[in-house]
Parts: structure tokens; C-alpha cells; sequence
């Protein structure tokens, strides 16, 4: 069995599928992304009346009927991304695919329509009560909702649509979430619990009250023209990020596994990184030590040292903080280098796709690696003087590129970094 | 395949009606159960936790006011287990623990739900009408309550623990997966030193409405859980420190038992499906002794899931324990709380004593404790926790 450097499975990527504001497929994906296209737009799914942000990066292409929720959003932009992944991965019959599903995924609830139905089904006029909630909820007609709004619905419906293994996993590390999917999958075929797995990170949560949260914390940005303006990560007058939806798979195998099927090998999970902050709840530790912790144990993990990182897919959220301190960990990972390494956001185009971003960012990450090009980080006008890097400013460029670096830093202070390499080694 | 390396528990800490750490369940669990409330959600019926002394194990009030209650007492829980397992402040071991939390979330602020419903209706743009009242009611932290992976951050900020952290999230199965997860790192060689559990808040009506819609709750007077006809929630908070067991000699950590085996699935619900999947997990224990072995079982109280699984239970031939009778049913923590409370049970040498008529007494030496769980809707797990000399 071909082994790692501390004498684990390999885990290659064999397919992945990806759907942004940008367009479903990866091909097309990339194409508007190395264009420095933006997908971020005016919101015209719900009413932004009285709300400071105005725009998203809402999938708006995908047609979802009768009812619009999150868990439905959430479940269509994955089943999109996953069938992409497994149809390119050619891996197992259709309906069966032959592992485990780790899902990321954002938590859900019942949303203002069922309350507002329940409400209306109650009767209730003046003074409205749970009680009189709950008694009209009783009536049978519901019962969908219930489903839906289970924490483990989305999960359910795509380990039942795809045949995945056993208990599928549903997880949230908030913005992490994406990442920590694919860290469990591979943590999973190193031990030899599984050959192949299926990893998705998905969001479908851009409503108005996720919104409203958003921008009750000041996390968001407010500059709402002209919308493809907003998203501008390590820029001077950065100021918050743009809330964005999608989804991102990939089934990753043994390479043992891959190669005896004869599959095409898209890239190599090298390495896993984690650390958590114990700082803040929303806000990351000054010295920066939890996401430099996080950073050198992926590098490590992969059996690399930071001189053989090539390129850097970071978090990039275009908050002042989360790019302030990206930026101090980076330099203090990769001293000098830091200054010439080139560390471009995704962002900047698609939006913060929160539970979606690992999973969507490490895709693009392997198609980096894949295509020899760096997308570029683009609104970059006012550079900051405090941030020194080589964000790959408004234009694609050409590159050889190795090894990448994907950086993914939670709210709640989970932090994950993954490395991808081109080939097995 | 190397050596497949033991898992022990050398921590626990649980919290419920039952009053809070090892010694009020055990005397909990052999005596009648305390009365549930069967009033304050009427006709829905709750087993609410006893008051906590919040500033034994959140010392600092900043923290306590960031946190909703779940929150709170699921950070208190998992200091308990800390404080159990020897390991409270020690930063050469909470910098390399592994967290896994299985979460719910969604704690909302029920009145601002209420004002913003009712008042829709008669608002001019029903949209614009919500965007104003959130804009202007909602707490800007609230949000930090519903987050899922907001129960791992406060244990990281609180008790420090900041080795790796991820939240699953989907009922029963999360609290499932989490064990398993951890237990299968820590036989691997991947992980070490684990702290795994969850919390649960049943004292909320938004809980009670979720279930509601699907006619999943029992209502009127409290009863054992084999006898109710859905389920009467509970809160509870329930972490476990695992640990390996070389890991655990070499700093003196007394073990409280050993978490064998581990198994999960996923079977589609449909007659005869609960015994199936139960049948296809029991498969990977050993032979069980009537005489040294018993069952603690999460069953939810949902029919006929509840009925169906006590059926397979019966032809085991072993002593079965329902804990939701005591504890009211908690969704994500229940599978970690009886991991406990088999832990408890070992420590004892015997089970405890049988709550409901259909409940056999047991009087052998406890060796073995078999620990269902099968989801009120979805997700079947399996734990086998055997005693340590």
C-alpha cells in the first residue's frame, strides 16, 4: 500500500464538484474566477428594506420549489456539487457509493414562513402564545417541517440519495466547516476505516434573519455599490465580509483504492492542520499563535516545511481583523517568503460561502494546482500598508505551483488548515 | 494493521434532574425518579436540570453572560470532567486535547419569536416589518447561543481546551459519531487524550413546537419511558474524558472503565427496521453473560421505535435500563450520558436498581454494560463499556 512520510494511507482527490454564485460546474467556475469575475450581487430573494447590507452571493440559478429554506438550499447546491465529484470520480454504481458521507453543513431551524404558518394555522389573533403554536403545530400538517428542521435532515436525504456508508456525519465549525469535512475524511482512510469517502461543504442559509445576525456582530460589509465592489480582502478600506452561498465536493480514496480502479488522481490531501483559539468568541487572538499553531501543524502534517508552500488559498474574509491577523500568522509561518509568496482570496469573487468555504476553496485549490494559474484576489485598489503580501492583485496569473496551502479560520475559534499536492509522493 | 490501542474513560461529568457529577446520579438512578414537570410547556413534560452553581466551573460572569443556557450547561458538564480526569488547568494536556461536541443550537429569544409573528399580519410589508424588529429586538450575542459550534468554542475559552475541535450536529447520531470518532482516533494512534459530549436545553419552547409539528412528544401525566407515547424531553449536559491507556498510566490517571466498541448505522426506518440494524450491530460484541452483563438503553420514548427495540433487548436475555425515565430524553447528550452512567454503573460492580414493572432486577457482579442508542427518527449506535481492574 503506498504510504505517506509517517507511514500512512495516501488520500488523493479522484473527483470535485463545486457550485458558487458564480455558476454550477467547476469548469465554469474557474473560468470566471481566473477572469476576476465577481459574483456578488443586490439580494432579490427576500426583501432587504431598513437592512445595512443590501448584496450577497446568492445562488440564484438553481430553481428550488414550493418552499424556500435553508436545509432545501443546502441540500440542492450539495446534491449539484456531489453528483459533479462522483461523476467524475466514476466511483461506484449510481445510488452507491462506496464509503462514508462527512457533510458540512450550517445548522438549521425553523425559519419565519413555518412560524408564520403555524401562526396563521392557529388562529390566534392579539396575544399569540407558543401554546398556541404548538397546538396548531400538533394538527398533522406539518409534519414535513419537523423533518426538515431535524439537525440531521440534509445528511439523511443525501446519504439516501447518494448510498453512502453507514451514519453520514453532519458537522459545523463555522466557517472551518468545509475544511474539517475533508480533515475527517482523511483522518478516516488513514486509519483504514474507510477506502473512499464523500466530502461536502455546503450553505444555502442566506435569508434575512442569518443576514440580520451577520450585521448585528458588524461582521459584514456595507458597501453596497456597486456589489462586485464589496468583497476586498487585504485591501486598505476592506470592511467586512459578503455573505455567499454554494457548495463544494470531493471524493477522496486511498491512493491504493484509486489506483486499483484505475481512477484519474486530481491531487493529493497532504496535510491536516487544527488548532483552536481559546481567545474570543468572535474574535482571534492577537499574537496570532492559534492559526500560526494551525498553519505549521498542516505543513507538518504534510512532512513539508513552509519553503515548499508554492501558493497560499487563504481565508481571506475581507473583515479587518480575520485579514489583519491571516496576514501576522502567515509572515510569522514564513518569515521573509511572506512578503513574495502569493496568497490569493476566492472571496473576493464568490463571497464568504461560509459552511461551503473550506470545501469550495479546496477545490479551487486543486485546480490551482491543476491549471499551474493563480486566481487573483480583485477590488485590490487601496493596498494595506500593514499586510505586505502578494494577494495576486486583480489579474490571474500563471505560476508552477506544488503545494497549497488552504487556510480555513472559524468564528468560535476553530481553526483548519489543509496542504494539497499535485501528484503522489 | 497496528496495534489497535484501549480507550479509557478517566473523566466524566454529567449533569441532569438528577442533580450534578457521578455520586448524585448513582444515588439518582436507585431511587425513584424526581417528579418531572408536567406544567410549565403543559401538556408537554420536562425533566429540568437542578440549579447550578455557574461560578464552580465558569468562573468568570463575561463568560457565563455570552452564553445561553445550553451552553452554560454544557461548559459546566465538561468542567466537571476535567475536573475529574485530574487535567483542569493543566495546559501541557488541554493544548493537545482532542474536543468533539455533539451540538444542536438554535437557542432563540422566545419573545421577540411571539411579538415578531403576531405582529406581521397586520404590517403593512410583512418583510420589511420583520427586518425592522430583528434589526431592533434581536440580542447582536444571541447569535453566539445559536450557533452549534459555539458550545466547543466556550469550552475552549472557558476550560482552555484547544487541541482540535469540531462540533457534529444531527440528534442522537451526533452524540454517536462523536464517541465513535473519538474512540476509533484513540485506537488508531491518531489522537491521545479526548474530551467528547454534548448538552442539551429542554426548557424552551421552540424545542417543544420543532417536536410539536411532528407529533414527537408525549403529553399529560410523567411515566417510565417504556410506557410513553413520545418523548418527554430532558436537559442534560454530558461530557467524557477518553483517554489512551498508556497515556493514562503515565500520568496516574485512575480509570473508570473502558469503552470497548464502538459501532453506528443508518437504516431507513420502516417496520422491522430497528431489530434489523440492532441485530447487524449486537453482531460485533462478544457474547454477553446474563450474570456479569446489562443494557442501558437511550431509547427515546417514540413509537414504535421504543417498543421495537425493546423487543430485540428482551431476547438478549439481558437486564435492561431505560435512563430516559430517569433523565427525560436529550437528543445529543444521551448516548455520551449513558456512557456515564455505565461508567458509574461499573465502578459500583452492579446495576442499578429497575425503575418500571417490566425492568428485571439484576443482582451479579455489573462487568459489562451494553449502551444503545436508536434515534427518535433516524441513526442507530452500539457502545460496549466494560469494567477495568
Amino acid at each position: 500500500m503506498p504510504k505517506d512520510h509517517a507511514g500512512r494511507p495516501l488520500v488523493v482527490v479522484t473527483g470535485y464538484g463545486v457550485v458558487t454564485s458564480l455558476g454550477a460546474g467547476a469548469q465554469d467556475n474557474w473560468r470566471k474566477l481566473t477572469a476576476g469575475e465577481s459574483g456578488i450581487h443586490a439580494i432579490t430573494r427576500f426583501a432587504t428594506d431598513g437592512l445595512k447590507t443590501r448584496i450577497a452571493g446568492t445562488v440564484d440559478f438553481v430553481p428550488i420549489a414550493p418552499s424556500l429554506n435553508a436545509p432545501e438550499l443546502s441540500q440542492r447546491f450539495a446534491e449539484i456539487a456531489a453528483e459533479e465529484a462522483i461523476a467524475q470520480a466514476r466511483i461506484g454504481a449510481r445510488g452507491d457509493f462506496p464509503g462514508p458521507l462527512f457533510l458540512g453543513v450550517a445548522p438549521v431551524e425553523i425559519e419565519w414562513q413555518q412560524r408564520h404558518e403555524v401562526a396563521v394555522a392557529s388562529g390566534a389573533n392579539e396575544a399569540l402564545s407558543y401554546n398556541d403554536l404548538t397546538r396548531a403545530g400538533e394538527s398533522g400538517h406539518f409534519e414535513a417541517y419537523y423533518e426538515r428542521f431535524l439537525f440531521g435532515s440534509v445528511a439523511d436525504r443525501l446519504a439516501e440519495k447518494f448510498g453512502t456508508k453507514g451514519a453520514p456525519i453532519s458537522l459545523s465549525t463555522a466557517c472551518a466547516t468545509g475544511a474539517t469535512s475533508i480533515q475527517l475524511a482523511v483522518e478516516a482512510i488513514r486509519r483504514g476505516e474507510a477506502a473512499a469517502a464523500l466530502c461536502i461543504g455546503t450553505d444555502g442559509s442566506v435569508n434575512a434573519e442569518s443576514l440580520i445576525r451577520f450585521s448585528l456582530l458588524s461582521a459584514l460589509s456595507a458597501a453596497n455599490e456597486p456589489p462586485s465592489g464589496a468583497s476586498k480582502p487585504f485591501s486598505k478600506n476592506r470592511d467586512g465580509f459578503v455573505m455567499a452561498e454554494g457548495a463544494g465536493a470531493l471524493v477522496l480514496e486511498s491512493l491504493e483504492h484509486a489506483q486499483a480502479r484505475g481512477a484519474k488522481i486530481l491531487g493529493v490531501v497532504e496535510g491536516l492542520g487544527e488548532m483552536a483559539d481559546s481567545f474570543h468568541r468572535t474574535r482571534s487572538a492577537p499574537d496570532g499563535k492559534p492559526t500560526i499553531g494551525c498553519i505549521s501543524n498542516a505543513i507538518r502534517d504534510a512532512g513539508l516545511t513552509p519553503d515548499d508552500i508554492d501558493y497560499i488559498n487563504p481565508h481571506g474574509t475581507s473583515t479587518p481583523e480575520n485579514d489583519k491577523n491571516e496576514y501576522i500568522s502567515i509572515a510569522a509561518v514564513f518569515g521573509e517568503r511572506a512578503k513574495s509568496l502569493p496568497v490569493s482570496s476566492n472571496k473576493s469573487m464568490i463571497g464568504h460561502t461560509l459552511s461551503a468555504a473550506g470545501a469550495v476553496e479546496s477545490v479551487f485549490s486543486l485546480m490551482t494546482l491543476e491549471h499551474q494559474r493563480l486566481p487573483p484576489t480583485i477590488n485590490y485598489n487601496v493596498p494595506d500598508p500593514s499586510i505586505p503580501l502578494d494577494v495576486v492583485p486583480n489579474v490571474a496569473r500563471d505560476a508552477r505551483v506544488a503545494h497549497v496551502l488552504s487556510n480555513s479560520f472559524g468564528f468560535g475559534g476553530q481553526n483548519v488548515s489543509l496542504v494539497f499536492g499535485r501528484e503522489p509522493r | 494493521m497496528p496495534e489497535r490501542r484501549e480507550s479509557l474513560i478517566t473523566g466524566i461529568g454529567i449533569v441532569s434532574c438528577l442533580g450534578e457529577g457521578i455520586e448524585a446520579h448513582w444515588q439518582g438512578l436507585n431511587a425513584a425518579p424526581p417528579a418531572a414537570d408536567a406544567t410549565s410547556f403543559a401538556p408537554y413534560i420536562v425533566h429540568r436540570v437542578v440549579p447550578l452553581e455557574l461560578d464552580r466551573q465558569i468562573p468568570k460572569k463575561g463568560d457565563q453572560r455570552q452564553m445561553e443556557p445550553w451552553q452554560r450547561i454544557g461548559t459546566y458538564a465538561a468542567g466537571l470532567a476535567l475536573d475529574g480526569a485530574g487535567l483542569k488547568g493543566k495546559t501541557e494536556f488541554l493544548a493537545r486535547m482532542d474536543m468533539i461536541v455533539a451540538a444542536g443550537g438554535g437557542e432563540r429569544d422566545a419573545q421577540v419569536d411571539l411579538n415578531v409573528a403576531a405582529g406581521v399580519d397586520k404590517a403593512a410589508k410583512a418583510e420589511a416589518f420583520v427586518n425592522e424588529r430583528l434589526m431592533s429586538d434581536l440580542r447582536p450575542t444571541l447569535f453566539l447561543a445559536q450557533l452549534s459550534n459555539l458550545l466547543a468554542g466556550n469550552i475552549s475559552i472557558v476550560h482552555g481546551v484547544t487541541g482540535s475541535s469540531r462540533t457534529f450536529m444531527g440528534e442522537e447520531s451526533s452524540g454517536v459519531e462523536a464517541v465513535r470518532v473519538a474512540h476509533a482516533r484513540i485506537a488508531a494512534g491518531q489522537s491521545e487524550l479526548a474530551l467528547v459530549g454534548a448538552a442539551y436545553n429542554a426548557e424552551r419552547w421552540e424545542v417543544m413546537l420543532h417536536f410539536a409539528l411532528g407529533r414527537r412528544l408525549a403529553r399529560g401525566a410523567p411515566k417510565a419511558v417504556w410506557q410513553r407515547a413520545g418523548m418527554e424531553l430532558g436537559t442534560i449536559g454530558a461530557f467524557l474524558v477518553i483517554e489512551e491507556k498508556k497515556h493514562a498510566r503515565a500520568r496516574g490517571a485512575p480509570p473508570l472503565a473502558r469503552i470497548t466498541m464502538v459501532a453506528s448505522d443508518h437504516a431507513k426506518r420502516a417496520p422491522g427496521a430497528v431489530a434489523t440494524v440492532l441485530e447487524s450491530l449486537w453482531r460485533k460484541l462478544p457474547k454477553l453473560d446474563p450474570a456479569h452483563a446489562a443494557v442501558i438503553s437511550g431509547a427515546s420514548g417514540v413509537a414504535p421505535t421504543t417498543q421495537e427495540e425493546r423487543a430485540f433487548l428482551d431476547r438478549t436475555g439481558l437486564a435492561v435500563r431505560g435512563s430516559g425515565t430517569h433523565l427525560g430524553h436529550g437528543l445529543e447528550p444521551q448516548f455520551p450520558a449513558n456512557i456515564a452512567l455505565a461508567a458509574i454503573a461499573l465502578r459500583h460492580g452492579k446495576l442499578f436498581a429497575p425503575e418500571d414493572p417490566s425492568e428485571e432486577p439484576m443482582e451479579g457482579a455489573l462487568r459489562q454494560v451494553a449502551v444503545t442508542s436508536i434515534g427518535h427518527w433516524r441513526g442507530e449506535g452500539l457502545a460496549l463499556i466494560e469494567a477495568v481492574d
